[in-house]
């Protein structure tokens, strides 16, 4: 990219990649599920930009991502609130040929909080409900799912790279689709947002889970150079209908899998600190 | 087919009523207003739907399909009549066409029945449980009243019943629940919220129940139109202008400076979407709706008289909550 004027040209490539994303938009950029194309065009420059250059972003293993069909994406959060989610959307937009649309299951607050509300439903960032996993599935796009939750993002900096407790939802939701699931760890959210605490009291003012606290105060991410690292897809056999501990057995894998997948990160970056 | 249309008056079952006529269906209509245009063909009764006179043209017409389409909404009525009316009447029509062995009943509600909630799905199935009545109570006569037309269906499985829940109409006759909000020159929107909004045209609307009718539906069935849209852009298409205020604001501002009177539970009206699926009605009655979102847009915004004085449209309505359909 010319360093000229870089963000013209960021500009130009979210456009050119933007008229080439497989959603039915009709004749005035709006898409069944209130996707606007017009906010997609302002919200990848800005994740654009985050991506290339905020949070400098090294994304490997993309071409485990299909470039049709449904797919579910699932990986670890942190970091205070979810800019790891905001950069694997980025990653399926920029490094994804065609580029694709990752929809995010937004925690359950965010439609009650303005703005946000409005945004999230702009984006395709649609309420984390079973109705709208499958319905996204069902018209194969890629679902983007943290079985840890609010869990995950409220990890404090020592814990950044543990896994909490994975819901079991979107393990029967892959099963009844049909959809295969790909892993991804995403290592540098908990360095940008570096959690001392969690002020739940302030974050309720705000209509928030919770507020981070970070040693400088502010709950502002710092430019750190974060990693994103998809896993080969995995596919499980079944209706969805299992007991609760076989589609437990199913979830561990995949845990197992991200796990191994921040083990890799962190290898590699260790790799690449010291050359 | 003989058919009864009650709340024949209405600006909806006026264009259904035509509809039937042109179709070659023997209409006879009940309400309590009149219609002066009424054409020669369609027989109207004009009396309350609970009162014997209405009994009485159930006798002598002997219909075979009842359409009811006597409801009213809180913009016209206080609320012991509304129950009166939605409940009580709706009550009264079943029984009737118990007692005079109306073979088919169609119940036309609406799609507020789900209620606006910040964590409902998009696209509601049938089997989605009516909500946030606690928030607004003033929608709990018209859901009672959807319940009780559905509970019809094991009650008196010989008895072809369905219940549609439409969505909101929009057209030239400037009339519905959405069209009296989108009145005036400002629209009020709250600040930080846009939600998607689902609404057909007024003859699409008249074509779907005409089409439940004739193919003999059987069930609840949501009817949509086109695509949904946000309500920012009906509001851009239309020629409006949003006026964005912050909840804590709307109080004070609704009602005054020509934006229009929302009740407190209305509020999440325009805050959260109720966008309903529609899959069952179309796979059962191949139904389509000819105009699409923007035609739809423009069709309404063509009908709009030229624009008043500024201030205009400050009407207390509801959204909502239906239109006047007695």
């Amino acid at each position: 990219m010319p360093d000229a004027t870089p963000t013209a040209a960021l500009g130009q490539e979210v456009d050119a990649r933007l008229s080439r994303l497989d959603l039915s938009f009709n004749a005035h950029g709006f898409d069944a599920f209130g996707v606007s194309r017009a906010s997609l065009a302002a919200g990848f420059r800005v994740t654009g930009w985050l991506y290339r250059h905020y949070f400098s972003v090294s994304c490997t293993g993309i071409e485990h991502v299909p470039t049709h069909g449904r797919v579910i994406l699932v990986g670890n959060h942190s970091g205070g609130y979810a800019i790891d989610a905001g950069m694997v959307i980025a990653a399926c937009f920029f490094e994804l040929e065609p580029p694709r649309l990752a929809h995010g299951m937004a925690d359950r607050f965010i439609n009650r909080v303005p703005f946000l509300s409005e945004l999230a439903s702009r984006t395709g960032q649609i309420t984390g409900l079973p109705q709208h996993a499958r319905q996204l599935l069902e018209d194969d796009r890629i679902l983007l799912v943290f079985p840890e939750g609010t869990r995950g993002t409220s990890k404090l900096f020592w814990n950044r790279y543990s896994l909490g407790q994975f819901g079991t939802g979107f393990l029967r939701m892959a099963l009844s689709t049909n959809s295969p699931i790909v892993p991804f760890a995403f290592l540098g959210g908990g360095e940008a947002v570096p959690t001392i605490a969690n002020l739940t009291l302030l974050g309720k003012l705000f209509g928030v889970p919770y507020v981070p606290l970070t040693p400088y105060l502010l709950p502002l991410p710092l430019p750190v150079h974060t990693r994103l690292r998809f896993g080969p897809p995995l596919r499980f056999s079944g209706t969805g209908d299992e007991n609760q501990s076989a589609i437990q057995e199913q979830v561990d894998v995949v845990k197992a899998s991200i796990a191994g997948l921040i083990a890799e990160g962190l290898e590699e970056r260790k790799g690449n600190a010291s050359t | 087919m003989r058919v009864l249309l009650t709340g024949i008056s209405g600006k909806l079952a006026q264009i259904v009523a035509k509809e039937l006529l042109a179709r070659g269906h023997r209409v006879t209509g009940i309400d309590r207003r009149p219609w002066p245009e009424c054409p020669a063909g369609i027989q109207l009764i004009q009396t309350d739907i609970r009162k014997p006179d209405a009994e009485e043209a159930f006798r002598q017409e002997r219909p075979e399909a009842v359409i009811h389409m006597a409801t009213v909404s809180p913009l016209t009525t206080r609320r012991d009549e509304r129950y009166r009316i939605n409940l009580g009447g709706t009550q009264k029509m079943f029984e009737y066409c118990e007692r005079h062995g109306v073979a088919q009943a169609l119940f036309v509600g609406r799609h507020t029945y789900y209620g606006a909630v910040p964590d409902a799905p998009l696209y509601r199935g049938e089997d989605e449980p009516p909500m946030a009545l606690e928030s607004f109570p003033e929608l709990a006569d018209l859901v009672a009243a959807d319940l009780f037309a559905a509970s019809n269906l094991w009650r008196f499985p010989e008895r072809t019943t369905a219940v549609l829940r439409l969505v909101y109409t929009l057209g030239p006759t400037l009339h519905g629940t959405l069209a009296a909000f989108l009145k005036g020159p400002r629209v009020p929107m709250i600040l930080g919220f846009d939600p998607l909004f689902q609404f057909m045209h007024e003859d699409d609307a008249a074509l779907s129940i005409i089409l439940a009718l004739e193919r003999k539906l059987r069930g609840v069935f949501n009817v949509a139109g086109p695509q949904a849209l946000p309500l920012s852009e009906l509001i851009r298409v239309t020629g409006r202008a949003p006026t964005r205020i912050a909840e804590v604001l709307h109080p004070l501002l609704l009602g005054r400076f020509g934006l229009p009177r929302l009740s407190a539970g209305a509020v999440a009206h325009i805050k959260y979407p109720i966008v309903i699926s529609d899959k069952s009605f179309r796979h059962a009655t191949g139904f389509s709706p000819r105009n699409a979102e923007y035609e739809t847009l423009a069709a309404f915004t063509a009908a709009t008289p030229a624009r008043r004085a500024e201030g205009a449209g400050a009407a207390p309505i509801s959204i909502a909550t239906p239109e006047p359909r007695d």
